[in-house]
């Protein structure tokens, strides 16, 4: 794929709405106004409702369903259960070890045993609790290290997902060299996705036997591939249509409505929908990892990294999901954004008890990330060291090594990120005497008038790639169509793209704007009727998808000008096209696109290719395993009310490379949020468990941020052109979740001295009286001014 | 089944009387006003009744008055927390106070505190500022009306005295005679359920002290000793209290702690929430102290 060349970009960004400017999103105003349709809302005339009957217990045998007296319910249409899967009886990501409807045993709290469908979801529901399922309760295996241990029996693969080795230099004679170590252990919570829209769809079959379901998902495809294995039905068979998602974060990359949904309408001959309730969507989609690191760090006495070593476990729960992927990309970036000789990194992910873990947002590189921002304050208090300037020395930069021995490309300033948050003014001191309470800690709770309140600034950086990594090299397909209608060009784009919240619909008509200067830009369904265009996963749809409308919009010019070249009589070289008219090459207007083409159209698909990848090596870990990295930092500053350990961001100062800003609002949208995102990991968001079972599935004790903990979020965004992509632009969702949490548990650390260890940090932590849960901090050096 | 499971029957009273027959007719209907506790609960599948008693369209509810003389708030059993925010919080700053800390602005607009106390949940927001006040909950049957006061209206976590054929028609509030507040902490700045809660009332006129306790015991609780030591501290001092020593201030707060009964739950462990009150106990006393008159400057800056 040729790349846009900075002239063409530029005369680009001139076009209304085009590439470069802040379009606004065609689903803004029917998302403020409720017209906007979600899944939630796919609605048939005569629909059934399909509900979910999910096991009570983390791990239980199955000796009987009796679903008879369920199916007698007077409005109950059909009760499926496992026996009822007409094809392959399990799915997944990648590995299909997971149940469509349990058989013999079940493996985590909340997983699917039967579905009903029945004519009002109040009936579905009382007719769920009408089936009798026989378990013989098994003990639960819940802790990841005993999971590792290889002493229990039951788990897949004697509880051992995958284990990733990186050996880089050598760690051992480097640690002769190092005058300084430090070590730490890390420890993460189960964050949520935390998505307002819950899993929902509609399933309609289809006179030819097979079904139609229109459902939110972040790859219409992958889902495609999967329902039709497990329903037993061929590809052209299944067509799913993207509804509305409210929002995904990588909890709906893996299936939850969908088979369910389907089978039902394909039992009962009727629609179906599909909605889980808001507790029920706990148990629907997967979570972040829960993590424990190992991190040592060996350095000069003038703070040059000598060495890093990094032990990672993450807990993948009851079923695999995308669990070997992200223990890989936990540790490709587990040594951080720095240039270091010596790198060992060993990474576990397991199989436990635990509901299932998968894809959210960073993708294992968040959890390495805190861990290794966290051991470099550490080293930094060791050294006596500025934790920026310690960063700043040892910062990656183009041309280095990372520890897969793939050498970094593309542009990487990390410099320029962290000299931003360097001399960006801290902010004012609080007067929390007076002022509005809601900008202290505790807020409206009305608990301090600047009692207990230290201040606190931390910093993280984080880095990790863009993009599908480690040899699962994507494609995305668009097809671009132009026509005439009243006199006017239109162009119409197809593309199965999910938009999950990120503006990709929003960008599609930019490019074709910019591309073919045609104003008027309709986007169809995105569906399984185009071929795939991959995830809305790895911060790589924009990217795959302008690729592709960038390649479609050409070969549309490409024929407009070749048809009026020959109506002309002259070469199409000499041609161009502005959208309505054909120009010569003096610029002149020479005919209209609406004369050209008539009542005819012209239509073009192209996918897009990004380079290859290659998987790393199970020794060493070695590999060009990577299309692109991206990076980003923070700067948080904390006031922290040490007698009740509540916290009030009060500033999160960001910068991060996002290679070409497509439409800058919805950039700043991206990093906003991920920041956000990042916040409520470090204070308040963690999904708890006791003996398996999840204690918190609501909101009520599920917190996530609310705009009274966001703080004002000054950012930086720079724009160095990526040299391999599309109008240079880079991946921008994950990055600003990666330093966010790692950035405030370094400030936190700042303001009380305690190590923190844990994350997200609870209000007993920080309460200093108490001695937190964690030791002192051999040194906090004070932050310089 | 059919008809019954898609639709609850809804009671819809438009008068008290008929509210009054209507919930003892029946009994089993929930009855509902903000929905804010019930509907959360149906949603999640915890409550299922037969029937709902609508009480927003009978009238006379959702207002507010003053009574005795001035003395007394009666505040009607459908005034949402919003109203007790805008138009109560010099008559009842604690209230007040605990008002603004419920929910968002779109469960404040709905709530109700009579909703609150029939829910008795121990975390209820308005609980302590009504036990510091020595509130009085009116409730009505077909039977009596009666005054029942806010000691004996908690019996148990979300339990209360109310009877199955008695509804809560308003809740009266003492008017403040002096300096009132409420603190409650939780991990989240705003909308969330109180991890534990105190509030105090330095009622002036009667020469007194009020304070309540929430979120850390099976139900609302109140620190009498706390109560007892600053009366007895106070006892020639109402009206110039002068500077109180450091230490009946953490005194006060000593004992706010030991008078709770916490549990360790998913929103926090008994530890945390015995120191947490004791905190609050002592912040809440220098702020109302030094918002006596009479007070020394020095107590504002202490904590």
């Amino acid at each position: 794929m040729t790349v846009t060349d900075t002239a063409t970009r530029s005369s680009a960004s001139a076009a209304a709405d085009g590439v470069g400017v802040s379009a606004p999103r065609p689903d803004g105003v029917p998302k403020v106004d409720g017209s906007f349709v979600y899944s939630s809302d796919e609605y048939h005339d005569g629909s059934l409702w399909g509900v979910t009957l999910r096991s009570p217990h983390p791990r239980a045998r199955i000796l009987a369903i009796d679903t008879s007296q369920a199916a007698g319910v007077d409005g109950v249409r059909c009760v499926l259960t496992h026996e009822d899967v007409p094809g392959s009886k399990l799915f997944g990501m990648n590995t299909y070890d997971q149940p469509v409807l349990a058989f013999d045993e079940v493996r985590y709290q909340g997983e699917p045993v039967a579905v009903v469908a029945a004519t009002h979801p109040e009936i579905a529901r009382r007719a769920c609790e009408l089936i009798v399922v026989d378990y013989e309760e098994l003990v639960p295996v819940t802790n990841p290290e005993i999971a590792l241990s290889g002493q229990v029996e039951g788990l897949p693969q004697g509880g051992l997902v995958r284990h990733v080795r990186i050996r880089h230099g050598d760690v051992d004679e480097a640690r002769a060299t190092a005058e300084v170590t430090v070590k730490g252990r890390y420890e993460m919570g189960t964050q949520d996705p935390a998505f307002l829209g819950p899993e929902s769809g509609l399933a309609v079959p289809l006179g030819d036997g097979g079904v139609e379901l229109y459902v939110s998902t972040q790859d219409l495809h992958r889902d495609q591939r999967q329902v039709a294995d497990c329903l037993d039905l061929p590809l052209d068979r299944v067509r799913l249509v993207l509804s509305g998602v409210g929002g995904a974060f990588g909890g709906k990359e893996d299936l939850n409505v969908h088979i369910h949904a389907c089978m039902l309408a394909l039992s009962t001959g009727r629609p179906v929908r599909m909605v889980y309730g808001r507790e029920e969507s706990f148990f629907g989609h997967v979570h972040r990892h829960p993590a424990i690191a190992d991190v040592e760090l060996g350095a000069t006495r003038s703070g040059r990294l000598v060495f890093t070593r990094v032990r990672l476990v993450l807990d993948g729960g009851a079923y695999t999901s995308t669990s070997q992927v992200v223990i890989a990309n936990g540790c490709y970036f587990a040594a951080g954004a720095y240039d270091v000789d010596n790198v060992e990194i060993d990474g576990y992910a397991t199989y436990t008890n635990n509901p299932p873990c998968g894809a959210m947002r960073g993708f294992g590189a968040v959890q390495s990330c805190y861990a290794i921002e966290s051991a470099m304050d550490r080293l930094a208090a060791a050294l006596g060291m500025h934790p920026l300037e310690l960063r700043m020395r040892n910062a990656i930069s183009e041309g280095d090594l990372l520890p897969t021995g793939q050498p970094v490309d593309g542009p990487a300033p990390v410099q320029e990120i962290l000299s931003y948050l360097r001399d960006l003014p801290l902010p004012a001191d609080s007067d929390h005497t007076t002022g509005d309470m809601r900008a202290r800690p505790g807020g409206v709770g009305n608990v301090t008038r600047g009692e207990g309140i230290r201040r606190g600034v931390g910093y993280a950086l984080g880095m990790k790639a863009i993009g599908f990594s480690g040899g699962k090299d994507d494609t995305c397909t668009a097809r671009v169509t132009v026509w005439i209608r009243d006199g006017e060009p239109v162009a119409e784009v197809h593309c199965a793209a999910p938009e999950i919240g990120q503006g990709v619909v929003t960008l599609q008509a930019q490019i074709v704007r910019t591309e073919l200067g045609v104003r008027t830009v309709e986007l169809r369904d995105s569906d399984t009727d185009i071929a795939e265009s991959g995830a809305s996963s790895a911060s790589r749809q924009s990217w795959m998808t302008a690729g592709a409308v960038v390649g479609a919009c050409a070969l549309v010019r490409d024929e407009i000008l070749e048809r009026a070249a020959a109506v002309l009589g002259s070469p199409a070289a000499g041609l161009s096209l502005d959208g309505t008219e054909i120009h010569d090459c003096d610029g002149r207007p020479v005919l209209s696109v609406a004369e050209l083409l008539g009542p005819e159209s012209v239509s073009h698909a192209y996918t897009y290719s990004h380079r290859v990848t290659e998987p790393v090596d199970p020794e060493r870990g070695q590999g060009d395993a990577h299309i692109a990295f991206a990076y980003a930092a923070h700067r948080a500053t904390v006031d922290v009310d040490v007698d009740l350990g509540l916290v009030r961001v009060v500033e999160m100062a960001t910068a991060q490379d996002v290679g070409t800003a497509m439409n800058p609002l919805a950039v700043e949208g991206q990093i906003e949020g991920g920041t956000v995102q990042g916040l409520g990991l470090a204070v308040m968001e963690e999904l708890q468990f006791s003996d398996g079972r999840i204690v918190n599935p609501s909101f009520t004790d599920y917190l996530i941020p609310t705009m009274l903990d966001v703080p004002p979020m000054p950012m930086k965004i720079f724009e160095f052109p990526h040299p391999d992509s599309p109008y240079g632009l880079n991946g921008v969702g994950e990055p600003p979740n990666l330093s966010s949490t790692p950035a405030i548990l370094n400030a936190l650390r700042d303001a009380t001295g305690l190590e923190l260890p844990r994350a997200p940090v609870r209000p007993s932590d920080l309460v200093i009286e108490l001695g937190g849960r964690a030791n002192r901090r051999a040194s906090a050096r004070p932050l310089q001014a | 089944m059919e008809t019954s499971l898609a639709s609850a029957p809804m009671l819809r009273p438009s008068t008290w009387p008929d509210a009054l027959q209507s919930r003892a007719e029946h009994p089993d209907a929930a009855p509902i006003c903000g929905g804010t506790d019930l509907m959360v609960d149906i949603n999640f599948g915890r409550s299922r009744p037969a029937a709902l008693l609508d009480l927003t369209s009978v009238e006379g509810l959702d207002s507010w008055e003053l009574i005795d003389d001035g003395s007394t708030v009666r505040v009607g059993a459908g005034v949402s927390f919003t109203t007790i925010v805008e138009e109560l919080s010099h008559l009842c700053p604690a209230l007040a106070q605990a008002a603004r800390t419920v929910g968002s602005p779109q469960i404040r607009n709905r709530g109700t505190v009579a909703g609150n106390l029939a829910t008795a949940s121990p975390a209820g927001d308005a609980h302590p500022a009504l036990l510091a006040c020595w509130a009085q909950v009116e409730v009505e049957s077909l039977r009596r009306p009666r005054l029942i006061e806010i000691d004996d209206f908690f019996v148990g976590p979300k339990s209360s005295a109310l009877a199955s054929d008695e509804l809560i028609r308003a809740v009266r509030v003492p008017a403040a005679t002096g300096p009132q507040q409420f603190a409650k902490v939780g991990p989240r700045n705003a909308m969330v359920i109180a991890t534990a809660s105190f509030a105090l009332n330095l009622d002036v006129a009667g020469r007194r002290v009020g304070t309540g306790i929430g979120s850390a015991g099976p139900t609302p609780l109140r620190a009498r000793q706390a109560e007892q030591m600053l009366e007895e501290t106070l006892i020639d001092r109402w009206d110039s209290p002068g500077a109180v020593a450091d230490d009946v201030i953490r005194r006060f707060g000593a004992l706010a702690g030991e008078a709770a009964s916490p549990i360790d739950d998913v929103r926090g462990s008994a530890e945390y929430r015995r120191h947490a009150l004791a905190v609050l106990a002592r912040r809440c006393l220098s702020w109302t102290l030094a918002d006596l008159p009479g007070a020394s400057a020095r107590q504002v800056a202490r904590s």
